[in-house]
């Protein structure tokens, strides 16, 4: 973090934060970049597929990309539990052989906000593709590129805005996520606890709300500087695209 | 040496062409709708023809009867598109340097500065196809499909977007070029005055087919 404030330094100052609310804004912020780095090339996969390909089960795919947008995440939550948690077939299998444990562990968040953050990236992801001119891919073609070199340099740095565009959403998403996270890995200080959760556990103690709103500010703080920096990679992307 | 005997249908429309093209500048005239871009687009191998064979110095790109069909990027022909068709994301050095790169070829400094003072596009390479006339960017599309060394270089209506003057700016550095003889030119286009000063053989299309094949002579009939 760019601020100089530490834990055992910020007393009376602006910003009077608990270490474990300073653990708790570190997870924040790495489960959410986490997740959107695993749900970046998924999530362009999956978008030039919907996006480019015509093939049986489409709408399908399609929706089940959309579900977690409109299911209730404490439902997506429990779908996770089920499906990865420690005793379920999938969970099971990843602990057994890579092991790799999501059950109230931060990386079982990450998966959480992944899940819900993956429709807003694959449809901001799947616009840009859809709006490239397919004409610059036959050229492409035509001066020697295979699908796969056309797609690396001519489809990907044209759907550059879109991806930035997604990864913005899809870390605010996973920065505000709580009801999958909660459902899934629970609400564990220093382990699974995000700012989201945070402040809801500071909510429901007695005199917790000063400490709620200095998360709160941090929280604002966090999503207006992620926004001002997607902002400027987006005008640097559009630059790059048309002309100059 | 190009051999092209192909049919192909498009909704209600049929192309159905036969032609040969030995070298020089083959120009496909014909008016709007006739199906040229289409039967250059097979050529590059853009569209897959229904029927037919194609072969480019005894290698055959595309023959219906033993399905043979050589993907676009394997195929070395060069392609002008009518718009251009810059990578806007790269400069026009970048862009010119494209189809070197995609089809592994050795940086030829030679080439470079050859098409570079042939099309007087040195001053452009640091720019970005956006701020591009048109007359600059077709130039640089020409270059572009040069330097990849193609086997043939196909041209659609290269001049179509640009207005009188643009054209009989451009018009020279073409005619350089189809007498700079070094590859075999397919061009397409409409435009009689055009087709005059390029053509060393005239192809004529309507309607999908070929009517007439010819000196420039065609055009006057």
């Amino acid at each position: 973090m760019a601020s100089a404030c530490w834990p055992n330094r910020c007393h009376k100052r602006v910003l009077d934060l608990s270490p474990q609310d300073w653990i708790a804004v570190q997870l924040s912020l790495r489960i959410a970049v986490v997740s959107t780095l695993i749900a970046l090339p998924f999530g362009i996969a999956i978008a030039f597929v919907l996006a480019r390909k015509e093939f049986w089960g489409k709408a399908l795919l399609d929706a089940v990309v959309h579900l977690p947008l409109v299911l209730p995440p404490v439902v997506t939550g429990y779908l996770l539990l089920i499906v990865f948690g420690r005793r379920a077939p999938v969970g099971a299998f990843l602990a057994d052989h890579f092991g790799i444990v999501f059950s109230f562990r931060w990386i079982g968040a990450a998966l959480a906000c992944g899940v819900m953050a993956f429709p807003l990236m694959v449809r901001a992801i799947r616009l840009s593709i859809e709006a490239i001119d397919r004409r610059l891919e036959d050229a492409a073609n035509t001066l020697g590129a295979n699908r796969a070199w056309t797609f690396i340099t001519v489809t990907l740095p044209l759907a550059f805005p879109g991806v930035i565009a997604g990864m913005m959403l899809a870390f605010a998403r996973a920065l505000g996520e709580f009801g999958a996270t909660i459902t899934f890995v629970s609400n564990i200080p220093g382990e699974t606890q995000t700012i989201s959760a945070a402040i809801y556990t500071l909510t429901q103690v007695p005199g917790g709300d000063s400490a709620a709103m200095q998360l709160v500010i941090v929280s604002i703080v966090i999503s207006l500087g992620a926004l001002m920096a997607s902002e400027w990679f987006a005008r640097r992307a559009h630059a790059r695209l048309h002309g100059n | 040496m190009l051999s092209v005997q192909i049919e192909k249908k498009l909704g209600d429309f049929a192309i159905d062409a036969a032609f040969e093209s030995a070298g020089g500048a083959t120009v496909l005239f014909g008016p709007s709708g006739s199906g040229k871009t289409s039967i250059i687009n097979m050529i590059a191998g853009l569209l897959t023809p229904d029927r037919g064979r194609v072969v480019l110095d005894n290698d055959v790109l595309f023959d219906a009867g033993t399905r043979i069909v050589t993907p676009a990027w394997r195929r070395r022909i060069g392609y002008v598109f009518q718009e251009g068709r810059l990578f806007p994301h790269l400069s026009v050095k970048h862009n010119l340097d494209y189809g070197r790169w995609m089809s592994g070829l050795a940086a030829d400094e030679k080439a470079f500065t050859h098409a570079v003072e042939l099309l007087d596009i040195g001053h452009l390479l640091d720019r970005r196809p956006g701020r591009l006339s048109g007359g600059e960017r077709q130039r640089a599309a020409v270059g572009r499909a040069l330097l990849m060394r193609p086997r043939l270089l196909l041209l659609d209506e290269p001049l179509a977007s640009l207005d009188a003057a643009r054209k009989d700016d451009i018009l020279p550095y073409l005619e350089r070029l189809r007498d700079d003889g070094q590859v075999p030119m397919i061009y397409v286009s409409h435009n009689a005055a055009e087709v005059k000063r390029i053509a060393s053989r005239v192809v004529r299309v309507d309607a999908g087919k070929v009517t007439a094949t010819g000196g420039a002579e065609l055009l006057d009939s």
